[in-house]
C-alpha cells in the first residue's frame, strides 16, 4: 500500500472509531449503575429474587457474548413472525421498527448492557460484601439511616475496592466492542476488514489493532490516575 | 430519674441463651461498669439497648421513654421506628476496634452525623467537632484519615465522634482491648475525664484497677447472668463472693 492509501485508510478508520466509541461509552453509561441494581437483588433476603438473579448472571456470563448480541438483534423481527401471542405484545412488538437505523445500535447496547451489567454486578457485590459489619454497626450508632449508610459510608469504600477489577472490565470492553460487527454494525473492525480486502493488503488491520491498543492505553493510564488518586486512604 | 432501666431482658441466638433475665438501672451521672469473662454476653447487652441487636424478651427504657415494651398480649414489641430513632440518639457507643470511616478524615468522622442526621449547619458541625477533637486532644489531627494515626488516637476520635450527637449516655465495649498495653492509658484518662464532668456511662472493661476506680457500680456477668453487683468496694474488697474473687484473681 502507498502512503497516500494508508493515509486515506486512517482517515476512514477514524471515521468509524466513533460507533466503536458509542458501544463503549453507552455500554458503560448503563451497565455500571444496573450492575449495582444487580449487585443488591442478588445480596436481597428475599431468596427468590436473589435466585432470578443469579441464575440471569450466569447466563449471561457463561454464555457468548456474541451470541447474545445477535440474539438481541434477530429476537424481535422473528417474534414480530412469530403467530398466536397476545396482542398487547404484538402491539408492542409493531411499535418497533427493525428497519430503522437506530434499532441495530439498540439492540447492540441491549446485549452489551445486560451482558457487561452481569460481570460488573459480580465485582460490586464482591465489593461491598468485603466491607465490615462494623462500618455498617457505626453508622447504625450513630442513627443514621440505611440509605444515607449506603451512600455515604458504604459506597465510598466500595469504589475503591473495586476500581481494579472494573478497570480491567472496561479495557476488555473496548476491545470486546468489535463483536458487534456480527449483526454489521459497521464499526472499526469491520471496516478494517473491508479496507484489508479492497487493498489486499494486512494493513488495516494493523492499523485498526493500534486504535484499540491505544484506546487501551489510554483507560490503563486513567486507571492508575483513579487509582492512586483513591490512595489517600487505606 | 433512672436513665436507663432494663428488666429481664433475655437474647438467644438460636438455642444458645446469652442474655437471661438481666435487670439493672443506670441513674443520671452514674458510670457503670460490666465485667465478667468473654462469651458471658456483654457485648449482647450494650447491643440489645443500642438497638444492634433485637432482644427476645424484657423491657428497657431510655430517659423515661419506652423501647421495649410488653404489649396487651404480653408479646415483647419495640417502640415504632420514629420512637426508636429518637431513643438512638440518647445513646452514644465506642467500639472495641474503633469503627471509624476509612475514607473520611477525622474532622469529618466526627461530623458526618451532626450534619446528616441532626441536619446541623456545617460550619456549627464543625466548629463543635474541633471543641471536642481538643478536648480528646487531637486538635491537630482533624485532617488526618484513621489510618494514619495509631490506635489510641484513632479510639479517642470515636470517642469524640459518638460526642458530638450530644448523648444523654455514652457506651463503651472494651475501649481498650484492642490496643497496645502502653496506649491503653490515654483513652482510660479520656474516660475518666468524661467520668468527672458527669457523663453517664456504661463501660464494659477487663480494666479492674480502671474499673474499681472510676465506676460508681459494678455488675459482673457470667454465662448471661449478672452473677453479682454492688459497689466498686464491695465487688473488689474482701467480702465479695467467692465467684467474684476466683474470677478477680486472673487480673
Ligand atoms: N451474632 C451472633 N450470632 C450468634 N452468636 C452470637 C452472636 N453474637 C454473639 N454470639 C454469642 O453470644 C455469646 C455472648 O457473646 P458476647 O455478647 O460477645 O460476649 P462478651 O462480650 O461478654 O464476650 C457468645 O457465646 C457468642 O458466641
Ligand atoms: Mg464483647
Amino acid at each position: 500500500m502507498t502512503g497516500e492509501e494508508i493515509k486515506k485508510v486512517v482517515e476512514i478508520l477514524l471515521q468509524y472509531l466513533v460507533p466503536t466509541l458509542k458501544v463503549f461509552g453507552f455500554t458503560l453509561l448503563y451497565s455500571i449503575p444496573l450492575g449495582m441494581i444487580v449487585a443488591l437483588l442478588k445480596m436481597s433476603k428475599i431468596k427468590p429474587i436473589s435466585w432470578i438473579t443469579n441464575l440471569y448472571i450466569l447466563v449471561m456470563r457463561g454464555t457468548p457474548l456474541m451470541l447474545q448480541v445477535i440474539v438481541a438483534y434477530y429476537a424481535i423481527p422473528m417474534l414480530k413472525q412469530s403467530e398466536g401471542l397476545p396482542s398487547f405484545m404484538q402491539n408492542l412488538l409493531a411499535s418497533v421498527d427493525i428497519k430503522s437505523d437506530s434499532f441495530m445500535f439498540n439492540a447492540v447496547i441491549v446485549a452489551f448492557t445486560l451482558n457487561y451489567a452481569a460481570y460488573f454486578a459480580e465485582i460490586f457485590r464482591g465489593g461491598i460484601e468485603s466491607i465490615p459489619k462494623g462500618q455498617y454497626e457505626a453508622a447504625a450508632a450513630l442513627s443514621m439511616t440505611k440509605t444515607q449508610t449506603f451512600f455515604h459510608i458504604i459506597l465510598p469504600q466500595v469504589i475503591k475496592r473495586v476500581v481494579p477489577a472494573s478497570s480491567n472490565e472496561i479495557i476488555t470492553l473496548v476491545k470486546d466492542t468489535s463483536l458487534a460487527n456480527v449483526v454489521a454494525y459497521a464499526e472499526i473492525t469491520m471496516k478494517a476488514k473491508q479496507q484489508m480486502q479492497l487493498h489486499s493488503s494486512l494493513v488495516p488491520l494493523f492499523i485498526a489493532g493500534a486504535f484499540y491498543f491505544a484506546m487501551a492505553m489510554i483507560l490503563t493510564v486513567i486507571s492508575s490516575i483513579v487509582e492512586k488518586k483513591l490512595n489517600y486512604y487505606k | 430519674m433512672a436513665m436507663l432501666e432494663v428488666r429481664n431482658i433475655s437474647k438467644s441466638f438460636g438455642s444458645n441463651k446469652v442474655l437471661k433475665d438481666i435487670s439493672f438501672n443506670v441513674e443520671k451521672g452514674e458510670v457503670l461498669a460490666i465485667i465478667g469473662p468473654s462469651g458471658s454476653g456483654k457485648s449482647t447487652l450494650l447491643r440489645c439497648i443500642n438497638q444492634l441487636e433485637r432482644a427476645d424478651g424484657g423491657t428497657i427504657k431510655v430517659c423515661g421513654l419506652d423501647m421495649l415494651v410488653k404489649n396487651e398480649r404480653g408479646k415483647t414489641v419495640y417502640a415504632p421506628p420514629d420512637k426508636l430513632r429518637e431513643i438512638r440518639l440518647k445513646i452514644g457507643l465506642v467500639f472495641q476496634n474503633f469503627n471509624l470511616f476509612p475514607h473520611m478524615n477525622v474532622l469529618r468522622n466526627v461530623t458526618e452525623a451532626p450534619i446528616r442526621v441532626l441536619k446541623q449547619k456545617k460550619s456549627s458541625a464543625e466548629g463543635y467537632a474541633m471543641k471536642l477533637l481538643s478536648q480528646m486532644g487531637l486538635y491537630d489531627k482533624s485532617e488526618a484519615y484513621p489510618c494514619e494515626l495509631s490506635g489510641g488516637q484513632q479510639q479517642r476520635v470515636s470517642i469524640a465522634r459518638a460526642l458530638a450527637l450530644d448523648p444523654e449516655m455514652l457506651f463503651f465495649d472494651e475501649p481498650t482491648s484492642a490496643l497496645d498495653p502502653e496506649l491503653t492509658g490515654e483513652i482510660l484518662k479520656v474516660i475518666r475525664k468524661l467520668a468527672d464532668d458527669g457523663m453517664t456511662m456504661v463501660i464494659v472493661t477487663h480494666e479492674m484497677a480502671f474499673a474499681r476506680d472510676v465506676a460508681d457500680h459494678v455488675i459482673f456477668m457470667e454465662n448471661g447472668v449478672i452473677a453479682d453487683e454492688g459497689t466498686p468496694e464491695q465487688l473488689f474488697g474482701a467480702n465479695a463472693s467467692e465467684r467474684t474473687k476466683q474470677f478477680l484473681q486472673r487480673y
